[in-house]
Order: structure tokens, then C-alpha cells, then sequence
């Protein structure tokens, strides 16, 4: 906001002449060109959700029906769409509360402590940053069917943990090591033990890293595939995804009930991006974005 | 005290290494070796030593699907570059209507790959899509196309949804590139009559050069993985026409219970991930972070 406001009062310092009136065309055109091809096709999903399933042929391809219909969403909803969001919300809740609390463990020491185990354990963490999720799959299925833990929600989150945790520990270690170190000598210096100081300096000096790592592995989870996939069969212990492929069996021709379901997988995080778009892009180009 | 290694170390350490090492190290460790075995997961497997490796690098199947995840990566980098580029430094500019615009342009990264396929595979280029209602409407009905059932176009096709689904991702890295140019290079460039082409090419560009290397080899370790997509919208097929590594590493190890074969495809996988990641790091100096901990 305040560099807007900067922005506009520089502008409005030059002169006239220099000034744009008017956006420089080419640039605006070509804008407009890619808002079509990244918007259409989620207006498209919308307006073909609203439509009944005999006029959704016929439908224009820029206007919503003249007569919207809600039948395709109390179709997904009595089908059981609630079970799946249920399914889905409690694996990433348990997942990224366990990858955000261990992360912020493993980052305070690997930040404060001069080891030399310390600082090869980071180093071991940060070769998770390459493994590709799909590399190590196959093990992954095999012992999880080992430990009982197959077609089972709880099966679905120490995977999830363990792929979360190389980049929320490299992102809080960044965060943790740019704190004061006066302020950590002065709560040593009150006789503080490690816990005390993590407690109450590092856990609310690093909320804006803790926000980002929280935003980043949520959608992590939330839109997940590989993992319910492979470990899970039964279809009341799918997560959303997975459901959303097996509406796409299950409804067949039916594209504007498919579309429902769509949209409402979607719509949390929809109303996400509403509220804190800020933060929300930030967490996704987590660690990237220097 | 901090700074001194004590008893409450490993008790912070150990959560996080339990984790990582046992559902994810260990099992990446634990796929070099079962892709020595003979093993369809259910039965006592057999040493077959190097069987699974001379297999992948002679199955025409596997072969093929290496070819087709290296023109993935290629043809990914060729799309999704340049408009990527093009549309952070778009978004970086200050002008009111481009933030607006650019709402709307990160929309795609909301949606789970699961719900890109579907939208993409059942509404829009399906045989009754919007794609071809919308070329039979301007006229240009010799245009259409089975556009995901045609062998020879499929998977174009799939490389075109999957740069819709990761444009905006790397526009939102070259946006922050961009944002980070010091505007004092283009002040004095415009003293000195430049003009927007001039500095595009001689600060923009080269400035960007780190972000252009980040956004690179993300794109190319993304390409190895891209799975959920593909598997949505064609399952890899028609016939073997979209089946890339990742596809073939799926259909081998849990379709057809090839277990020790499968490991074989997913290590192949692995390093080609890790190779490119080491070259991210030697490129941008990743290792820089870790020099400025010496201060402590």
C-alpha cells in the first residue's frame, strides 16, 4: 500500500508530457491474450458446473446458463464429497502440525548449534530437497503394508512428514539464523534453557517463516495424489484428489457434475487466495523466490 | 547453554531424522536395492543382480519413455520460458491493471494437478470441448481434433496443459527477480536513451540470469515427475504415446507387480534428480547460505 502510494506521488511529480495517460498497448494486449488462456478455462468449469446435464452441450461458451442449476452440487454432495474433504482436512492438519513442530526442533539447533554432527545432520536433511517423491515410492509402499499401516489415513501422513520436512527446516534455519544473537545472550544470560528460548523468542519472532512453511505444506498435502493413490484402496479413506479421479469413472459423460466436484475441491483454497493472496504466493514460491 | 552440545541436541534433531530417514532416505536407499530383485511383491523375491538394469536400458517400452520424458523437459523449457519471462517482467511493472490481471494469472497454481486434468481432459479438450465447439464457431472446423485421443497429438497436448498448470508458478519467480533489479541501472539507462527493448535486453535480462538458471532446472526436475497430470488425463496413453518415466515406473511396478523392475525406472528417476539438483546448486551458489553460518 505505502509503495503505491509512493509510486503514485513520484508519478505525479513528472511531467505531463511524460506521464502515461494510457497503458502502452502492446504490453496491455498481450496481458489480455494470457488472461483469457489462464482464466477461461477455470470460468469455463464454473459455468459448465451450473448447467444441467442434457443442456451442457448445447451451452454457450461464454455465458453462464440463463437458468443455473444447483443439481450438480447436491448430486457431489449426496455422492459424499463431505467425507473426502474430511478425509483430506485431517491428514494435512496432523501432517503439517507434526512437519511445522519438528522442522522448527531440528532448525533451532542446526541454527544455534557450532556441531559438526549438528551441521552434517542439516546436510544429510537438505539431500531430501533432490529426492524425487516418486523415486522412493515403491519402499515407501512396501513398508508401509508392512507396518499395518496400508489403505489407513494414519498411512498417508508419516510420508507426507518426511517429504515436508527438507524445506520447511532449510527455510525456519534461514529465518532463525537472521534473529539477533544479543537477544539469545540475554536469555541465556536469565538463565533460559533451550526450550524456554524457542518458546518465547523464536516461536513469535519467526511467525512470518512459520506462516509461509504452514501455507507451503498444506497445499503440499491438500493436493497430494501419489501418496492416497498407492497406499490407499477403499474409497471412504480417500483424500479429495483421489476421489476426483474416481468421479471421473463414476460420472462418466456427466462433465457438469464432474465440474461440481471440481470446484468444490478447489473452493478452499479459493477462499484462501481471497483473504491472503500475499501470503499464499509467497508460500508457494517458498525458498525459491530469493 | 546454547552453542554447546548437550543432552536436549539429539532429543531436537531426533523427530526430524526419524521421519526423514525412515520414509524417505532410507526408502530411496532401500529402491537401489530391491532394483537388483526379482519380485512381484507378494512372493519370496530373487538376486537377479544387474537383470533389472540391462532390461530398462534394452525394453523398447522404457527406452521409449526415456525419450519422451527428455522431450517433456525440452519441449517444457521451450513453452514455458519465454512466457514466463515475458509475463513476470509484465507483472513486476507497477501499473494498477497488471496486478489486477495478474489474480486472475495465478489462479491455476490453487488447483490440484488431479482437478487440471479433469477440467482439461473432460471440458475442454475432449471431442465435445470447449477447444473444438470454439473452432467449429469461428469457422474453422477441419481444426478440430481428438486432441488427447490422437496418438500423433496427445501428447502435445499434455505439454501444453502442463505448461498452463506451471507458467504461473515461474512467472511468480520472475516477477520477484524482476522486482529485485535496482532501478538506478534503469534510470541511467533511459539518461542515456535506451530504450524499452534496449533495456529489456542489456539490464533485464542479464540481471535475471540466476533467476532464468532457478527457474530452469525446477523446470526440469518437475518435468521428471510430472505424473499426476498425465496419468489423469491419458493414463499414458493412447497406446504408449504420453508415457513418460514416471508412467512407466506406475504401470510397471504397481500395475503389472513388477516390484524389482519398477525400482530399476524410480533410480533412474532419482538420479537424474539429484544430478540436476547439484548442478542448481553449483550454479547458484546455494552453498553461499552456508558460509554465512560460520558467524555465529
Amino acid at each position: 500500500m505505502a509503495v503505491e502510494q509512493g509510486m503514485r506521488t513520484r508519478e505525479a511529480a513528472k511531467p505531463a508530457r511524460v506521464r502515461r495517460l494510457l497503458p502502452n498497448p502492446i504490453p496491455l494486449l498481450l496481458g489480455l491474450v494470457w488472461f483469457v488462456i489462464a482464466f477461461y478455462p477455470v470460468y469455463y468449469m464454473f459455468i459448465t458446473s451450473l448447467r444441467t446435464q442434457a443442456g451442457f452441450l448445447s451451452g454457450s461458451l461464454w455465458l453462464p446458463p440463463s437458468n443455473p442449476t444447483a443439481e450438480n452440487y447436491l448430486s457431489v454432495i449426496g455422492n459424499g464429497i463431505g467425507l473426502y474433504f474430511l478425509n483430506s482436512a485431517f491428514v494435512t492438519v496432523i501432517s503439517v502440525a507434526l512437519i511445522v513442530a519438528v522442522s522448527l526442533l531440528a532448525a533451532y539447533a542446526i541454527a544455534r548449534i557450532r556441531s559438526r554432527v549438528v551441521q552434517i545432520t542439516f546436510r544429510v536433511l537438505l539431500l531430501g530437497l533432490a529426492i524425487p517423491l516418486q523415486a522412493a515410492i515403491i519402499p515407501i509402499y512396501v513398508l508401509i503394508v508392512h507396518i499395518g499401516l496400508y489403505d489407513t489415513l494414519y498411512g498417508l501422513i508419516p510420508p507426507q512428514v518426511a517429504f515436508g520436512i527438507p524445506l520447511t527446516v532449510l527455510i525456519l534455519v534461514n529465518f532463525i539464523r537472521d534473529i539477533p544473537n544479543e537477544l539469545y545472550d540475554s536469555m541465556v544470560l536469565d538463565g533460559s534453557g533451550h526450550f524456554r528460548i524457542l518458546r518465547s523468542l523464536v516461536f513469535p519472532l519467526s511467525r512470518p517463516a512459520l506462516i509461509t512453511v504452514v501455507i507451503y505444506n498444506a497445499l503440499q498435502v491438500w493436493n497430494n495424489f501419489l501418496f492416497p493413490l498407492i497406499l490407499t484402496q477403499s474409497s471412504n479413506i480417500q483424500t479429495l484428489p483421489l476421489a476426483l479421479q474416481q468421479f471421473q469413472g463414476q460420472y462418466g459423460v456427466n462433465v457438469p457434475g464432474l465440474m461440481a466436484a471440481v470446484f468444490l475441491s478447489v473452493l478452499p483454497i479459493i477462499v484462501l487466495y481471497v483473504i491472503a493472496r500475499r501470503q499464499l504466493l509467497g508460500g508457494l514460491t517458498a525458498g525459491f523466490g530469493k | 547453554m546454547p552453542g554447546r552440545l548437550n543432552w536436549s541436541v539429539p532429543l531436537m534433531l531426533l523427530p526430524a531424522v526419524a521421519f526423514f530417514v525412515v520414509f524417505a532416505l532410507g526408502p530411496m536407499i532401500a529402491a537401489v536395492y530391491i532394483s537388483f530383485l526379482d519380485w512381484n511383491g507378494i512372493s519370496t523375491p530373487h538376486w537377479v543382480g544387474l537383470g533389472n538394469w540391462t532390461k530398462a536400458f534394452s525394453d523398447s517400452v522404457t527406452l521409449h519413455s526415456i525419450f519422451l520424458t527428455v522431450q517433456v523437459m525440452v519441449l517444457s523449457w521451450i513453452v514455458q520460458t519465454p512466457i514466463s519471462l515475458l509475463l513476470g517482467v509484465f507483472l513486476a511493472g507497477k501499473q494498477r491493471y497488471r496486478a489486477f490481471l495478474g489474480v486472475f494469472y495465478f489462479l491455476p497454481l490453487l488447483f490440484s494437478a488431479v482437478a487440471i486434468g479433469l477440467i482439461w481432459a473432460s471440458s475442454m479438450l475432449s471431442a465435445n470441448g470447449a477447444l473444438n465447439s470454439f473452432l467449429k464457431a469461428i469457422g474453422a472446423s477441419s481444426l478440430t481434433n481428438d486432441w488427447l485421443g490422437n496418438p500423433s497429438i496427445a501428447f502435445y497436448a499434455v505439454i501444453a496443459v502442463i505448461a498452463w498448470q506451471f507458467i504461473p508458478f515461474h512467472t511468480l519467480l520472475y516477477q520477484a527477480g524482476t522486482r529485485q533489479i535496482p532501478q538506478v541501472l534503469y534510470e541511467a539507462a533511459r539518461i542515456d536513451g535506451a530504450g524499452t527493448l534496449q533495456q529489456f535486453f542489456y539490464i533485464t535480462l542479464p540481471q535475471l540470469k540466476y533467476t532464468v538458471v532457478t527457474s530452469t532446472i525446477l523446470m526440469f526436475t518437475g518435468s521428471l515427475t510430472y505424473f499426476d497430470v498425465i496419468y489423469v488425463m491419458t493414463g499414458g496413453g493412447p497406446g504408449y504415446a504420453t508415457r513418460t518415466l514416471p508412467l512407466q515406473m506406475y504401470i510397471t511396478a504397481f500395475q503389472d507387480a513388477q516390484i524389482g523392475y519398477g525400482s530399476a525406472i524410480a533410480v533412474i528417476l532419482a538420479v537424474v534428480g539429484v544430478l540436476l539438483s547439484l548442478i542448481m546448486i553449483w550454479l547458484t551458489g546455494f552453498g553461499r547460505m552456508e558460509s554465512q553460518a560460520e558467524g555465529l
